[in-house]
């Protein structure tokens, strides 16, 4: 099988602990009333539509696990744990049980160390994966059936700026490609990301009171639009292009790299992409994205 | 209150000392701190912890034994920090409250397994490895500016007296923050720059003469300088919270790299004699009044938790006009005249400035519109005096500030005589260094009741 993997999907997959709060599945302890239908219905087609592909692994990229030194990846077999969110405590304590492929994590920091990156292999059992992987991960599988490979969210765009934080996630996402068409692997990949950012610093009292959620503001509107309508017409490379400023004028989440690696592991695809839903979470815009490049081979 | 503490929070010292000399050098710093800690016998360490990063408001930890295995995200190979440590539960309630009746968003934390962040584990097991000392332990806004953070502090200071604890304040901080992205040969680190060291030698200097107020005003500088961890929020809080004077009796046990990032350990005892007067050069803040009034109702209550002094019958209060930024109403009718507040542009109700500020949150100068800064205070002023039973006719005297002449005076200038060439009110025009707000123009005005019909 070595030499014949490929991505069957690409998902964008924002990871607001709101969305799980709303969704009350067993895992996770607080309750909600309801909240964030668009995205979490977004997500429901996502899944119904990854569904009619099989894959063996999910690779995600996530914002909250954040390493000084390069990127890291999960190295042991398994982790199971509790889950609290520091941010949102209470909205997300979740428990965990999950899976991870470490063959392919290896041959992927290999890879990616090829291209000059920094990597390690996170080996310490104790370790409590982050939220942005869990919840991204829970909300395109629910079934948690599948291993996982959880890369970490280098600092390089706030070490180097913007430009070289993008090159770098680029090498990133070229050397995941390259590493899981090498190992056989039906990969679905994730970038684990909101589009704009800025948030509000309030919450109100019931946080899933929809009377309370927008938009922050018409410019961060303005640049989600701008960049979904990107995704719909194939543009990615222009998206890339734009990168710096998208993540300046809209404080967004992609400051992280997780949708730059996403883009460079498919490729840059010029077929259009799924845009399944959007939605705002406390002020930040997200959208749950799919490329699918079976349909870019036809297109 | 009893005395200060700033110490790092990477987990080097605590893991692994013996991986460099360096950071041996730290963790000595931290046993010779641990050994004044306990001859200073406080109740209660109050921490304030730059690895604990919060959005919504300021979180307090009131879990009353916050218990777990904790692996930091970056040093997961140094090893695992097992934690059990005693919370001040009554401390950090009062804490909460007093953060409340200050004007922050505040709340409490309290739940089984919350990640206590990396720095206060490091800092509660290498100053208390007992778990004997309760502790109060509060995070670091990231939106929080310097007049919201020196609130924060100031509200430590509160829930302290209040609660009649004996409380040593723990400023859990880097000092240059520049991490190196790559490994290292522990046994070669280094702060990362020559620069970034000289800096924190200097900040140093000044810490050991006791002369911490005037450290937290040199935060800005030092953070376009230095890159201070947080852009020394810590140093902020800690100054607020034990009383904004250089007067401490200050001891540096020791200074060092730690990745990269300067690290230090300072104890500061309070000292009836100041070291040097001190000069606040920008204002001080006792009530955080900040943009944060997204929800509408829920922030207007916790202003509420504030008491407004009973207006006088003679105090004129619109909310046609940008809310005051002090304890200072609109105008007031005193006889015949009516005097009016210096007015800014500041939109009612959004605080947003026309023409945009004059600088950012971090004091960085931005492109201004002063054309667009004196349509908004002429504005404002118009309602204020509307309020007041006046009208811009009415003016008689007009006192405006500017904060640059010779950029903006002839487009301010222009912008006024649409209004008051024909009205011939006396002006006064004067430069000042700097205004309350980010804005650049300022008028003050005296007018006359509208005559009666």
């Amino acid at each position: 099988m070595a030499g014949s993997g490929r991505i069957i999907a690409g998902v964008l997959a924002p990871h607001p602990p709101h969305l799980v709060y709303a969704e009350n599945p067993p895992q996770n302890e607080p309750r909600a009333e309801c909240g964030w239908e668009e995205l979490r219905w977004a997500y429901e087609r996502c899944r119904r539509s990854i569904s009619t592909r099989d894959y063996d692994v999910i690779v995600v990229h996530s914002p909250h696990w954040k390493t000084q030194v390069g990127t890291h990846f999960l190295g042991c077999d398994r982790f199971a744990g509790l889950s609290v969110d520091p941010v949102f405590p209470n909205l997300f304590r979740y428990r965990y049980d999950l899976a991870v492929d470490v063959p392919l994590a290896e041959v992927i920091a290999a890879e990616a160390a090829k291209e000059g990156l920094p990597t390690s292999m996170m080996r310490n059992p104790d370790f409590r994966v982050d939220y942005g992987t869990i919840i991204a991960c829970h909300l395109v599988n629910p079934k948690w059936d599948k291993p996982i490979v959880a890369i970490s969210s280098a600092r390089s765009y706030y070490q180097f700026g913007n430009e070289v934080g993008d090159r770098q996630m680029i090498a990133l996402g070229q050397a995941t490609r390259r590493a899981i068409e090498a190992s056989g692997r039906r990969a679905l990949v994730l970038a684990s990301n909101s589009l704009s950012h800025r948030h509000f610093t309030e919450e109100p009292e019931l946080p899933e009171d929809m009377a309370h959620e927008h938009i922050y503001n018409h410019g961060q509107y303005l640049w989600d639009m701008h960049i979904l309508g990107r995704f719909r017409r194939g543009e990615t490379k222009l998206v890339v292009d734009e990168m710096p400023d998208f993540i300046e004028g809209s404080v967004s989440e992609a400051k992280e790299g997780s949708l730059t690696f996403l883009l460079a592991a498919l490729g840059f695809p010029t077929y259009p992409a799924e845009v399944h839903g959007y939605g705002t979470v406390i002020g930040t815009g997200n959208a749950v994205v799919e490329w699918d490049p079976a349909r870019g081979a036809s297109w | 209150m009893v005395a200060g503490l700033i110490v790092p929070g990477l987990p080097h010292p605590l893991l692994a000392p013996e991986q460099s000399p360096r950071w041996a050098e730290l963790r000595t710093a931290y046993d010779a701190a641990r050994t004044w800690l306990a001859a200073q016998q406080p109740d209660v360490l109050v921490l304030y912890s730059t690895q604990w990063p919060s959005v919504i408001g300021h979180q307090i930890q009131t879990h009353p034994r916050p218990k777990f295995a904790h692996v930091d995200q970056d040093w997961h190979a140094l090893g695992t920090m097992k934690y059990d440590f005693p919370v001040d539960v009554e401390l950090a309630n009062a804490l909460e409250a007093a953060a409340r009746k200050r004007g922050l968003h505040a709340r409490t934390v309290a739940y089984e397994g919350f990640p206590v962040d990396t720095g206060s584990v490091v800092a509660l097991s290498l100053l208390d490895p007992e778990s004997k000392l309760p502790c109060t332990i509060l995070s670091c806004n990231m939106y929080a500016d310097r007049g919201e953070t020196l609130v924060l502090g100031k509200a430590a200071r509160d829930a302290v007296q209040q609660t009649g604890r004996r409380a040593v304040f723990v400023a859990v901080t880097s000092l240059s923050a520049r991490m190196f992205p790559h490994p290292i040969e522990p046994a070669q680190d280094h702060v990362s720059s020559q620069k970034d060291d000289e800096w924190n030698r200097k900040l140093l200097e000044i810490l050991g003469e006791g002369r911490l107020e005037d450290a937290s005003q040199l935060m800005r500088t030092l953070t376009t300088q230095a890159n201070m961890d947080n852009k020394g929020k810590a140093f902020w809080w800690l100054a607020a919270a034990l009383g904004q004077t250089n007067a401490y009796q200050a001891k540096v046990y020791g200074y060092g790299p730690l990745w990269g990032t300067g690290a230090a350990v300072v104890s500061l005892v309070p000292a009836v004699r100041a070291a040097g007067d001190h000069e606040f050069d920008e204002e001080d803040v006792e009530v955080h009044r900040g943009e944060r009034s997204v929800l509408g109702g829920a922030a207007s209550t916790s202003a509420s938790a504030v008491t407004p002094a009973k207006p006088a019958t003679d105090r004129i209060e619109t909310s046609a006009a940008p809310r005051a930024v002090g304890a200072y109403p609109h105008a007031r009718k005193v006889g015949d005249l009516v005097y009016v507040s210096g007015m800014g542009p500041r939109q009612p109700g959004t605080d947003a400035i026309p023409g945009g500020p004059v600088r950012d949150a971090d004091g960085r100068p931005l492109p201004y519109d002063v054309r667009a800064q004196t349509h908004a205070v002429i504005a404002n002023v118009r309602a204020v005096l509307e309020s007041a039973g006046s009208s811009l006719d009415d003016v008689v005297d007009v006192s405006v500030f500017l904060i640059d002449m010779a950029r903006d005076f002839a487009a301010f200038n222009e912008v006024y005589g649409q209004y008051f060439a024909t009205i011939g009110a006396t002006r006064t025009t004067v430069e000042v260094r700097a205004l309350p707000t980010p804005i650049a123009v300022e008028l003050k005005v005296i007018a006359r009741p509208r005559p009666s019909p």
